[in-house]
């Protein structure tokens, strides 16, 4: 014979569907979407040197006890313009910072460097993006934190801004 | 005036709403007669009550009376007039009014024509309509109201979005809207028979009609939607499992279900609980698909309104009907006795089978639809798009069709194993035929487009089984129905097997005089020119495209630029080329000049695909369509009246 409390998973199903929907309806949609990498081990790459004169960029030489920054950045970004100080600023406090260029051609690289400073030890090129889809970065610029086992501990999405310069070096000095 | 005349008919209409849903109660609670007489006549005011009021929307638009809010937000006097006309629907508030109107009109209907029906469950029935038209007037008098006045009229309007522009896109929302809306009424004759407990056949054959009409518009709907994204987005795909065509293939999906098992209640008075509770499902699928989709809940071009105030009172709503509806399932459909048994290999049999698999896949698809939600809420971000809907309903819809192709060939209540056998030698055949060719000459075809094509050949063949050995011209409607619906079927999965096994794509950055090879074409370059339409202008670009055997035809994509109207931004809209031969589809896109050094535009983006027997795809929707309909017509006996009605106008000519 039928059961009886089958005739109830209709009107259950739909309570868990209506759940869901007065949570969306509650929590507006947040479009920002993060890396999946956060606290795991930075993906492997070893990208040529964007630029004559500096070094490229190689996941195996994160991990070499010291935190620090890498910056997804681009010479055709007007935002990464403006966040150019700030770079500037979070090196003076002796933050390594290590850049990975998306998409570029080695003679702009160079005029950014020239007119922005260059706050980099290293660059490498990412011609295809495959290491900024790898990293989970969905745009530019963006900003990784990286601690000294070479694992991803946070993820700064947009421009750093001067207010954050501290913050940012609290961090890092915190992952000693 | 007209706009407070819409207003004031809106309002009546929800007050005759209001008074069916009052006097079928208390008819229902007392049993006396009196209040029952004012239930049909208020729903077919009613009903025309908001067709009128929806008559007004539309003549403002017509005037183009930019004092009404919503003709300003969303028309544009220079517009043309099947667009201005278009534009009335082409909104939030105007879809809802034209939700309403088909309600209204559809609960008018039920009261002017259903006779089949025992007199308290048909007056139920319209009070359920009532209640469901009562909940969608006060949303639209309360929050959405398409009348509103601006207190300064601006000069123009702001235009309708122009990808909307364009003549298939005009008349897709009434199409998909009379699918979805139609259901209500199955709903409605569902909790209409749950509340006086007369399920039987004659409350199935009274729904019958109105499923497989639904059913009949969902499937052009979608079909129409399907070929406007394929020609209209310049993506050249023809579905993206995008979760606006997702809501709107639910709906479907239930009513395949719906259709299949309403018509063993019919014939057998059997699955009595499981077609009210798909009854219920099927619209509530639609009111859910129309409240992700107007809610902004989930993001598409079809979100109008981003607004959680209407957000939560759709969603206030929905939980009250379809809430109420389910809680009255459970509690009546424990008392609905069982039906009539039958063998597992049976016509009966494999329409359970059909039934299973195509809830199952409604329900995959709406947890891939609706996943990335409860995902998020767990704190997860995640989307899921084609790989996981052709993994998970590719191989259901294949052994779906394997069903197909018995049931049709089943005996009711029980059949025999080797008699089915006997009947499909051709269409095995057929499907050995197809599958041994393309694994010898094919080249490299993945496994499920394989399947696909095999199946499509095997279900191509099989579907018209049913019709051998008959006199077609006694063989009734419904049957024929049956057979090109199936046939539409094959049609379709083998468009959309060859298509993905065998299509061609080239993109290229082309200089003019330039030739590019794609599949049997050389398609020249020739060039391009600057074009002015009536609301755009466009660069047009000039293809030749040469077969093989020295056939040529000329192709003209182009880029549109529709000027931003009233301060808001322009718009670019790419109009494909579409070169349609028997064995498939050119496609042909023109993109973005491509600059030199100089930052001179010396070439172009151009993308063309081949894709073979692309248009089959769309053939066979059409053909799952026209099979509905003569079923309808059958059904219906429409086809009997006229017979009937031109023997008398003979019999009077004579006299």
């Amino acid at each position: 014979m039928r059961s009886r409390w089958v005739l109830f998973v209709p009107l259950a199903i739909m309570g868990l569907l209506f759940g869901a929907f007065v949570y969306r309806l509650v929590t507006p949609n947040d479009t920002l979407i993060r890396s999946q990498w956060i606290d795991k081990p930075m993906p492997l790459f070893d990208l040529p040197p964007a630029t004559a004169g500096i070094e490229g960029l190689k996941s195996s030489q994160l991990a070499d006890g010291r935190p620090r920054l890498v910056n997804v950045f681009a010479s055709w970004c007007i935002p990464c313009r403006a966040e150019a100080p700030q770079l500037e600023a979070l090196k003076a406090a002796g933050v390594p910072i290590d850049g990975i260029a998306i998409r570029d051609r080695p003679e702009d690289v160079a005029a950014f460097l020239r007119e922005n400073g260059n706050p980099f030890d290293r660059i490498g090129a990412d011609m295809q993006s495959s290491v900024q889809i790898a990293l989970g970065s969905s745009g530019v610029p963006e900003t990784f934190l990286i601690d000294g086992k070479g694992i991803i501990r946070e993820q700064i999405q947009g421009v750093i801004l001067a207010e954050n310069v501290p913050e940012i070096v609290a961090r890092l000095e915190a992952m000693k | 005036m007209i706009a407070e005349l819409g207003l004031a008919l809106l309002w009546i209409a929800a007050a005759l709403a209001c008074l069916s849903l009052v006097a079928a109660i208390v008819y229902l609670r007392s049993g006396k007669g009196e209040l029952a007489a004012l239930v049909r006549p208020a729903s077919v005011a009613q009903g025309a009550l908001t067709a009128a009021a929806f008559g007004v929307l539309i003549a403002l638009f017509v005037r183009s009376d930019m004092s009404v809010e919503l003709v300003a937000r969303n028309s544009h006097s220079l517009k043309p007039m099947l667009f201005k006309v278009a534009g009335a629907w082409g909104n939030h508030e105007g879809s809802m009014l034209l939700w309403l109107t088909i309600l209204g009109l559809s609960g008018a209907l039920v009261a002017l024509f259903e006779k089949r029906l025992r007199e308290d469950t048909l007056i139920a029935t319209l009070a359920a309509q009532a209640a469901l038209s009562l909940g969608f007037f006060a949303f639209l008098l309360f929050s959405s109201n398409p009348f509103k006045r601006l207190p300064i009229a601006p000069p123009d309007g702001q235009g309708l979005n122009p990808l909307l522009q364009d003549p298939g896109l005009a008349f897709h929302p009434p199409t998909l809207y009379i699918g979805y809306v139609g259901l209500s009424v199955a709903f409605s004759f569902a909790v209409g028979a749950l509340v006086t407990r007369e399920i039987g056949p004659a409350f199935a054959r009274a729904m019958r009609p109105w499923v497989l009409g639904s059913w009949i518009f969902l499937t052009l709907g979608i079909t129409a939607g399907s070929y406007w994204a394929y020609y209209e987005l310049g993506w050249g795909g023809w579905w993206f499992w995008d979760p606006v065509e997702n809501v709107s293939l639910i709906p479907w999906l239930a009513g395949a279900a719906l259709l299949h098992s309403v018509s063993v209640t019919a014939t057998r008075n059997a699955l009595r609980a499981w077609t009210v509770m798909l009854a219920v499902i099927a619209f509530s699928m639609s009111m859910v698909g129309t409240f992700i989709v107007r809610s902004g809940l989930l993001t598409s071009v079809h979100s109008f309104a981003v607004d959680p105030e209407r957000g939560t009172f759709l969603l206030v709503l929905m939980a009250l009907y379809i809430g109420g509806a389910l809680t009255l399932f459970a509690f009546r459909a424990g008392a609905v006795a069982e039906g009539k048994k039958f063998a597992l290999l049976s016509r009966e049999g494999s329409l359970v089978i059909n039934n299973l698999l195509l809830t199952t896949i409604l329900a995959l698809v709406l947890l891939g639809t609706l996943y990335p939600i409860v995902a998020e809420a767990m704190g997860e971000k995640i989307s899921i798009g084609p790989p996981y809907y052709n993994r998970v309903a590719g191989p259901l819809a294949l052994i779906l069709c394997l069903v197909m192709v018995a049931g049709p060939l089943l005996n009711w209540r029980r059949d025999d194993g080797r008699k089915l056998w006997s009947r499909l030698p051709a269409a095995v055949l057929a499907g050995a035929a197809v599958l041994f060719g393309l694994v010898l000459f094919g080249g490299h075809v993945g496994v499920l487009p394989l399947l696909g094509m095999t199946v499509a050949a095997v279900v191509g063949v099989a579907s018209l089984a049913p019709l051998w050995g008959r006199n077609l011209r006694r063989t009734p409607l419904p049957t024929w129905g049956m057979v090109i619906a199936h046939f539409g079927v094959a049609v379709a999965l083998a468009g959309m097997a060859a298509e993905s096994a065998f299509i061609k794509e080239r993109l290229v950055a082309a200089a003019p005089g330039e030739t590019v090879k794609v599949g049997d074409f050389a398609v020249k370059f020739v060039g391009v020119q600057p074009v002015a339409g009536p609301n755009y202008t466009a660069i047009e670009g000039t293809l030749v495209a040469t077969t093989s055997s020295g056939d040529s035809f000329t192709m003209r994509p182009a880029a549109r630029t529709f000027p931003g109207l009233m301060g808001t931004p322009p718009t670019e809209t790419n109009e494909a080329a579409l070169l349609t031969r028997p064995g498939g589809q050119l496609y042909a896109v023109l993109g973005q000049p491509v600059t030199d050094a100089d930052g001179r535009a010396d070439r172009y983006q151009l993308r063309l695909w081949w894709k073979p027997l692309v248009w089959w795809i769309w053939l066979g929707g059409g053909l799952i369509a026209v099979g509905g309909t003569l079923a309808l017509l059958g059904r219906a006996q429409l086809l009997a009246l006229w017979r009937a009605r031109r023997a008398r106008r003979k019999q009077e000519r004579f006299a």
